[in-house]
């Protein structure tokens, strides 16, 4: 029980120091927005392409606003020198890593929720008729790369050139995300919808393998 | 020190027998002629990196369950391993699919698992670079290799689902496929020869790095008296 009260706790600190600022929610779904429109003067598609990889593009958006966006997630902890303090506070450091991954989780989701109708608009797709399908596709694609995202973050705060590294060791391992959830999408927007459950299966089974990783290993990412 | 030498000598030999096998004793492919016989080289290391992975894998859990440097060594070496032996796979396979595919990439299930694997592969290699601390460098390094793996199988399954517009791979690909009795024999012979060779080099890589690791702690006595 104290893993899910002590997670509580967490989770409201990291909600309250995100929504006191809201730095990270804005920077996000600006660089979103950049990279969406950057990526329609690079390939300038027609209304059939945008269709067919337009969802591609928004994944790879997500994906690199997440890889900068969790930057900070232990960066900050480690810069206040409160990481110590957090870890003698909770039985269980793994509501750490709840706590975080479910506040990473929730700032996604957010800022995909915002930048939706501006991604319909540019890349004039049908979000509408599908859409529990999509924010479904879109939460278990986040979660995935809030989990992964979340270790890793844990990993290059300690090193050097953390900046470059956390991008560099994510991405590669985001793959399987990026090719089911971008295939997903593509055929959510197609004239007639097909929901593709092998997919949205797999999605949440990359969930459950690296949550349980986190579960089993988390404990030793904070060891000082 | 014996025995070492022995490995490489036994290393050596094979490889070269397997040369010698898959140019002059395996009958020529019917279709794709002479260079197919790039195959007992291009799979087999292949199977030989694949299987040094496993091994850094194993590593990667034991240092994080025993905490003894040495495992940390066997990681390390038999990621640069596997790194050397994926990289020849990724540079004979164009070399092969060239004249045969006509192509010299495509993003086929194996081929884009592969090259993720290496790029995996390579942020492991680089974050060791970037921890100064050894047993930072190592606790942290082992938890990123057993990330690493565990997404391997992931990446191949959701390549080969949703990815793959690709005709099956003609060896090992399911019914229909299967290899000359001959053929076979010097592929597993090959396999063989290229699993001696890795386990060699992972061998010889492990004790420079025994010798790194000895060497760093001497130096930082030094530094701190």
């Amino acid at each position: 029980m104290s893993l899910f009260s002590n997670t509580a706790v967490l989770l409201s600190k990291e909600l309250r120091t995100e929504f006191r600022s809201r730095e990270l929610l804005t920077t996000t779904v600006v660089f979103i927005l950049v990279v969406l429109i950057l990526f329609s003067f690079a390939i300038s598609p027609t209304t059939e392409e945008s269709r067919e990889f337009g969802p591609g593009l928004l994944w790879l958006a997500i994906l690199f606003a997440a890889s900068l966006m969790l930057q900070p997630c232990f960066l900050r902890e480690q810069n206040n020198d409160t990481l110590s303090s957090l870890r003698l506070a909770v039985s269980d450091p793994f509501s750490i890593f709840l706590a975080k991954l479910i506040a990473n989780t929730l700032f996604l989701l957010l800022t995909e929720l915002i930048m939706l109708p501006f991604f319909a608009i540019f890349y004039n797709v049908p979000i509408l008729p599908e859409i529990h399908w999509l924010v479904l596709v879109l939460f278990l694609g986040s979660l995935g790369i809030s989990v992964a995202g979340t270790a890793l973050s844990a990993i290059s705060a300690q090193a050097r050139m953390r900046e470059l590294l956390l991008p560099l060791l994510l991405l590669p391992l985001l793959t399987p995300v990026l090719v089911v959830s971008a295939t997903v999408t593509v055929s959510l927007f197609e004239r007639e919808p097909i929901v593709k459950g092998k997919g949205i299966a797999f999605l949440a089974v990359f969930d459950v393998v690296f949550l349980t990783a986190l579960w089993l290993f988390g404990e030793y990412l904070l060891e000082e | 020190m014996s025995k070492r030498i022995i490995l490489a000598a036994v290393a050596i030999l094979l490889v070269i027998a397997a040369a010698y096998a898959s140019f002059f004793l395996a009958p020529e492919e019917r279709t794709m002629g002479l260079i197919q016989r790039i195959f007992y080289f291009h799979a087999a290391t292949a199977w030989a990196g694949e299987m040094t992975f496993f091994v850094c894998f194993l590593a990667n859990l034991l240092y994080v369950w025993k905490r003894q440097p040495k495992y940390d060594w066997l990681g390390v070496s038999s990621a640069e391993v596997g790194l050397a032996c994926i990289t020849v796979v990724l540079i004979t396979g164009p070399i092969w699919a060239h004249p045969v595919w006509g192509i010299w990439w495509t993003w086929d299930a194996r081929l884009t698992s592969t090259f993720v694997l290496w790029l995996l592969y390579v942020s492991y290699l680089l974050l060791r670079t970037l921890i100064e601390e050894p047993e930072r460098r190592a606790l942290l390094s082992a938890l990123f290799g057993i990330f690493a793996f565990l997404d391997v199988p992931l990446v191949f399954f959701s390549i080969r689902w949703w990815r793959t517009q690709h005709p099956q791979p003609v060896i090992m690909g399911g019914s229909g496929s299967g290899l000359d009795p001959t053929m076979s024999k010097v592929f597993f012979f090959s396999v063989l020869a290229m699993h001696v060779l890795a386990a060699f080099l992972i061998v010889e890589r492990y004790v420079l790095e025994k010798m790194n690791s000895e060497l760093d702690f001497l130096a930082r006595e030094v530094e701190a008296q």
